[in-house]
């Protein structure tokens, strides 16, 4: 879906994000030099394996990071910086212009309170309302993710994987966030359940106009939901493009390679798969150059030299001194 | 004909009252990759752990290279658990925390005194290297590997005293899509080197067609379809069987060449 016309408006804008971590060796940046924009209705996703900086990322948009970690560069949503922000306003922003959703709903939701409490919770945390009119809202929003009005009464142990993420994104979108950080929402889920809860974000994404960065490894996820895909790999951005142009003509080796891995379709011969070789460098022992050259079959002695930049244009750009040529 | 190595025959297994699986009757061949996929709650987990008297049935027989499990003497359970290998899901809860790797994987050795202490080293470093893994993680501790590494070691644990069945409970659905693929063609190199039989649990069904020779199907404790994987799209008539076979449309059209 490209974004509307006119309406287009910048919610997040990062610039130069780097994360540090503390580490045996001394501090390593596990983020380092990230900037991507999100419009207005915008979805885009951060694509990498474990350890590329995905999570990390999506944590630092909320200053969710762990004890020790250390960011910098900027993160301004709707125009304002949230590193710079005091403590005391974090809370106002996260929920209400910014929202998440964790990858275990257990974990994120709260086991003792019922969820029809929780949802009443996240809406009278930002707007004064009435009792009665944050139940009456939060039956509209279980209805809006596809829950029963019973299900308010649950407690979350009693609900089923799916249901608990359905819940946990009623409760996200309570405050009528600007933008919603989604960390691999569906990877707990079996498959059946993952195809529900990716066209429950398509819907929410087109009735409420919310802006979505969704962190993934999940490449199909990504097309079904996104707009846009940054390919991370060990902390930076290797390849960005608009979805169907970057998995059918992937430039970088390692979006190709990525590609490769995933099982074919059904009812064809049977395959070998094809994995990415090797492993991605951990993030405090990474390699001069090109990250990905160890594991790269394109790669030639200048890619030891320097870190290639990530140049193009048209919303097209690649990081490889020897990039996959178009066909 | 020989008989199958593990054969189920009408089990049922109820917990709480319920009935978690309903009549199943299901078996491996030696050496074959089977795939079990259904959605959560169809009975999935229950069945690989009854199939490994794991959990008991409540009624019917299994059956291990044509003897019923359920009758076996501890004695002779324990000889067969050395066959029958479980791989779980997440690794971080089935490796010890307080145990390095070297330790761990060395460990079903003592349980089932199967080599000398001073051959137990090079058998270790012979079974990281089966699991593509290097002798500088011997000596680290699970909080100190990636989820792949990890899910390798427990691998290696598993095949230290040579199974001859291998039951993989989602043991690859936690991993990113790369190291599915790098342990999925690990499985298919034990079943062509060492001939290990491999019960494939898992709710990716594309990956489970990639490298299984038949995929069971379970909905609601019974079993909806079996059949030679190839056949899985095209085959099948169950509702639920076709509600997968649906959700594994390719989502994206993918270049295959470089």
């Amino acid at each position: 879906m490209p974004p509307r016309g006119g309406q287009r408006r910048r919610v997040l804008r990062v610039r130069d994000l780097r994360v540090s971590f503390g580490g045996p060796g001394g501090r390593f940046a596990a983020v380092d030099g990230i900037s991507f924009e999100v419009g207005r209705a915008e979805a885009l996703a951060l694509i990498g394996e474990s350890g590329s900086g995905k999570s990390t990322i999506a944590l630092s948009l909320l200053r969710l990071l762990p004890e020790g970690a250390h960011a910098s560069g900027r993160v301004e949503l709707l125009g304002e910086d949230l590193l710079e922000l005091p403590e005391a306003s974090l809370s106002r922003v996260r929920g209400s212009s910014i929202a998440m959703v964790f990858h275990d709903p257990l974990a994120a939701l709260n086991p003792v309170m019922r969820i029809g409490a929780q949802i009443a919770e996240a809406l009278r945390a930002h707007a004064r309302l009435d009792r009665r009119v944050a139940a009456a809202t939060g039956l509209d929003l279980l209805q809006t993710v596809g829950l029963a009005p019973q299900t308010a009464k649950r407690y979350a142990h009693e609900l089923s994987g799916g249901m608990r993420q359905r819940a946990l994104i009623a409760v996200a979108l309570a405050c009528g966030p600007s933008l919603l950080v989604a960390d691999e929402p569906t990877s707990a889920l079996d498959a059946v359940t993952q195809r529900n809860i990716a066209a429950l974000f398509r819907k929410v994404r087109r009735e409420r106009g919310i802006g979505l960065l969704l962190a993934t490894h999940d490449l199909e996820l990504a097309a079904e939901l996104c707009d846009r895909i940054a390919v991370l790999y060990a902390g930076r951005i290797v390849e960005r493009g608009a979805v169907s142009d970057l998995l059918s003509k992937p430039r970088h080796p390692y979006t190709a390679a990525l590609l490769r891995s995933v099982p074919p379709g059904l009812g064809g011969p049977r395959v070998r798969l094809v994995p990415v070789p090797g492993s991605p460098p951990p993030s405090w022992a990474r390699p001069s150059g090109c990250a990905f050259r160890d594991r790269c079959s394109r790669a030639l002695p200048d890619c030891a030299a320097a870190e290639p930049e990530l140049t193009g244009s048209d919303g097209r750009e690649v990081a490889c001194f020897h990039p996959v040529e178009a066909a | 004909m020989t008989a199958p190595l593990l054969e189920l025959d009408r089990i049922c297994v109820d917990r709480g009252g319920i009935r978690v699986l309903d009549g199943l009757s299901l078996s491996i061949e030696p050496g074959e990759m089977l795939g079990l996929v259904g959605e959560s709650g169809s009975g999935k987990s229950t069945l690989a752990r009854a199939a490994l008297r794991l959990i008991e049935p409540t009624s019917g027989a299994v059956r291990w290279r044509g003897r019923d499990l359920l009758a076996f003497t501890p004695r002779e359970l324990r000889a067969a658990r050395r066959e029958m290998q479980i791989v779980f899901q997440d690794p971080a809860t089935s490796l010890d925390p307080r145990m390095t790797v070297a330790e761990s994987v060395a460990e079903p050795f003592e349980v089932h005194r199967l080599a000398t202490a001073a051959e137990r080293g090079d058998r270790v470093t012979e079974l990281l290297r089966r699991v593509e893994l290097g002798p500088e993680l011997l000596h680290r501790y699970p909080h100190e590997l990636s989820g792949g590494q990890a899910q390798r070691v427990a691998l290696a644990r598993a095949l230290a005293v040579n199974p001859a069945l291998l039951v993989a409970d989602e043991a690859l659905s936690a991993l990113d899509v790369s190291l599915r693929a790098q342990m999925a063609n690990l499985l298919l190199d034990l079943r062509e080197g060492a001939g290990i039989a491999c019960l494939l649990v898992s709710h990716d069904l594309r990956l489970v067609a990639s490298i299984c020779d038949r995929i069971a199907v379970l909905a609601g404790g019974a079993l909806v379809h079996l059949g030679p994987a190839s056949g899985i799209a095209s085959d099948t008539r169950h509702p639920a069987a076709l509600a997968l076979v649906e959700a594994a449309r390719p989502g994206i059209r993918i270049r295959r060449q470089t």
